[in-house]
């Protein structure tokens, strides 16, 4: 073998955490489309509000109470914004066709791309991290760095939660309900707005604390929105389109096969999960864990 | 009304539209002369670029409109076609009819490969993902692999032989899109209103009931989307001859962006609804760049407004008026 031991598994934990935030952002994704059935392009540039978020919230407070807050405050701030996009625009359109869905997500995207160039401007923005998280961990006799290890623990975190949500509440079910047979959720005397908002919101959320968990590991750049969006929605269709679990395999896959990919072609990483999601959308055009039924969108 | 006057009118319809089209072909061949003597160049310029954006719109709109596919990576094809062209001319001693073809060729070979996966899979989120991640692929090429591309410095001074452009005047160069544009449009004309462009309508208004009727879907938008990233690979080849340099932003979403926004201007439900589109945005471009920076910013709410309150496009709502008033008279 060309690598060390130690290259091995610290590439291994680095693939789990990226997949981490892979998941995070996929599993709101394949939500709302497994309720609302509408394809949110705008997904990514709430990551990148996210994100910027994250940055002014540690410069107006310093040191690691800031970067604790941002974790809190980041997602509030990007889930109201997404209640604002739900309510305000994406409800107008629940019956037209899907073309015209995407189109007006993807309408959001240049909108948001420019808004944040204008609040923020064009400079790359970096986060800092507490001094207990920008160290390594010493684990199994190997080191890693230890913000890995806390987005890992973030993202398995945030996966239970879910688990719980969707498996152990009524609104789980209504949600599972509705990605079955939509129609049921207004026959059940639920208001569909009101689950569509709430899921949208909930996507916004998870997808607000992706883009504060990342924050601290990446320089903050415009572009950042369409950088993470293709390979979003790759994850989420090698996984199967509208199912959790499938985003968070899918997330799985796209993070080992980015960060080891890396040692062999550095500058193409990218491109293996591309290239991955279409050979499984060859193979099995419903995605890994996806359903026959779910694919005719 | 008798047979004798029906056919008599019919004779002197097609007199005045015999008319319309001398008149139209002096008027478009007096533009270039009149915009650069009596103007400035600039306004050559622009035009030129509403006549290959046009070209490049009504081909994309092969895709959105007539397949209902919903491609968002259409600016890979362009893209490619120009790339393709310039690195030829540029790194080679290619002929430069070959490099001329060579654009649109390796387009449109782009463009199978990217129909190969997205047309089999049913449902438009399926497609726009796979064309946007194939087009995203391509910029990564066209950004990264510099020894090949340049990265993004980009290719500057295309060697554009005189006969078709010349430092001195845009006039050669309006002469020869104009020429590449109408023939190309006339082209997809011919397509759309044939037998295979009626099926594949067919397909996208109730792609069921075709297939029921025996229609292979998949064979037919593969074909649709090929011949699509041929004539967008031509606007390609056009566009790297007026700019003389080509850079990896022709292929970025931005583009493609932009393509799909001239389309649903315009209207996607009409043939030339997208070339309207298309001169729209330039001349907006133009306006709106020189006077503040946030293009992307009126991209966006210009799409986001169109589908909200007007998706047929500004010509779909003229043509619809028009008609209703037709009727009514």
């Amino acid at each position: 073998m060309p690598f060390s031991d130690s290259i091995i598994f610290a590439q291994f934990v680095s693939g789990l955490s990226r997949a981490m935030i892979l998941f995070i952002m996929a599993s709101g994704l394949t939500l709302v489309f497994g309720v609302m059935r509408v394809i949110n392009f705008a997904h990514g540039s709430f990551y990148m509000v996210g994100a910027y978020l994250a940055y002014t919230v540690t410069q107006m407070l310093a040191g690691p109470i800031g970067f604790w807050a941002a974790f809190i405050i980041v997602p509030i701030l990007t889930c109201i914004l997404g209640g604002v996009v739900e309510v305000v625009l994406l409800r107008r359109i629940y019956e037209k066709e899907h073309l015209l869905q995407m189109l007006l997500t993807f309408g959001l995207v240049f909108v948001f791309s420019d808004a944040v160039r204008m609040i923020w401007g064009v400079e790359l923005r970096m986060v800092s991290l507490p001094p207990y998280m920008a160290g390594s961990v010493n684990l199994l006799g190997h080191q890693f760095p230890a913000y890995h290890l806390f987005i890992l623990g973030l993202g398995v975190a945030i996966a239970l939660a879910m688990w719980l949500l969707l498996n152990r509440t009524n609104f789980g079910k209504l949600v599972r309900g509705a990605a079955e047979h939509r129609e049921m959720v207004g026959l059940l005397g639920y208001p569909a707005n009101r689950l569509f908002t709430i899921v949208f919101m909930m996507a916004t959320f998870l997808v607000g604390l992706a883009g504060a968990a990342i924050a601290p590991a990446v320089r903050i750049s415009l572009g950042m929105d369409t950088d993470i969006i293709a390979e979003c929605f790759t994850v989420a269709i090698i996984g199967g389109l509208g199912n959790v679990w499938g985003a968070l395999l899918g997330a799985l896959i796209a993070g080992m096969f980015y960060s080891f990919g890396i040692l062999v072609l550095p500058k193409y990483a990218m491109a293996f999960i591309f290239i991955l999601g279409g050979i499984v959308i060859v193979l099995r055009p419903n995605g890994l864990l996806g359903k026959t039924s779910q694919a005719k969108v | 009304m008798d047979p004798s006057r029906q056919e008599g009118a019919r004779s002197k319809k097609r007199g005045a539209q015999w008319l319309g089209w001398a008149i139209l072909g002096i008027a478009l061949s007096a533009l270039p002369f009149i915009l650069e003597k009596g103007f400035s160049p600039y306004y050559l310029f622009l035009v030129i670029k509403v006549l290959i954006w046009a070209l490049f719109a009504v081909s994309f709109n092969l895709v959105l409109g007539y397949g209902g596919m919903m491609s968002l990576g259409h600016a890979a094809f362009f893209g490619i076609g120009a790339y393709t062209c310039s690195l030829l001319l540029v790194k080679t001693s290619c002929p430069v009819f070959l490099a001329i073809l060579a654009g649109p060729f390796a387009a449109a070979l782009a463009g199978m490969v990217a129909a190969f996966f997205s047309v089999r899979v049913q449902g438009a989120f399926y497609f726009a993902t796979i064309t946007i991640a194939f087009s995203q692929l391509a910029y990564t090429v066209a950004f990264k692999w510099r020894s090949l591309t340049l990265g993004d410095d980009g290719i500057q001074g295309i060697p554009v032989p005189a006969l078709i452009s010349t430092e001195a005047t845009y006039i050669n160069m309006y002469f020869f899109a104009l020429a590449v544009t109408v023939l190309c449009i006339y082209i997809v004309w011919r397509i759309v209103k044939s037998p295979y462009g009626l099926l594949l309508r067919a397909l996208k208004e109730d792609s069921v009931r075709a297939t029921f009727i025996g229609m292979r879907g998949d064979r037919y938008r593969f074909i649709a989307f090929t011949i699509s990233a041929l004539f967008a690979g031509v606007a390609g080849v056009l566009y790297a001859f007026l700019e003389t340099s080509v850079a990896p932003d022709i292929l970025s979403w931005t583009s493609s962006g932009e393509v799909i926004l001239m389309s649903v201007l315009g209207g996607m439900t009409l043939f030339l609804g997208p070339a309207v589109g298309a001169a729209i945005m330039i001349l907006l471009s133009s306006l709106v760049t020189a006077y503040m920076k946030y293009w992307l910013f009126t991209v966006g709410t210009i799409l986001i407004l169109i589908v909200l309150f007007c998706p047929k496009g500004v010509g779909g709502f003229v043509f619809d008026r028009y008609r209703s008033r037709a009727k009514g008279a």
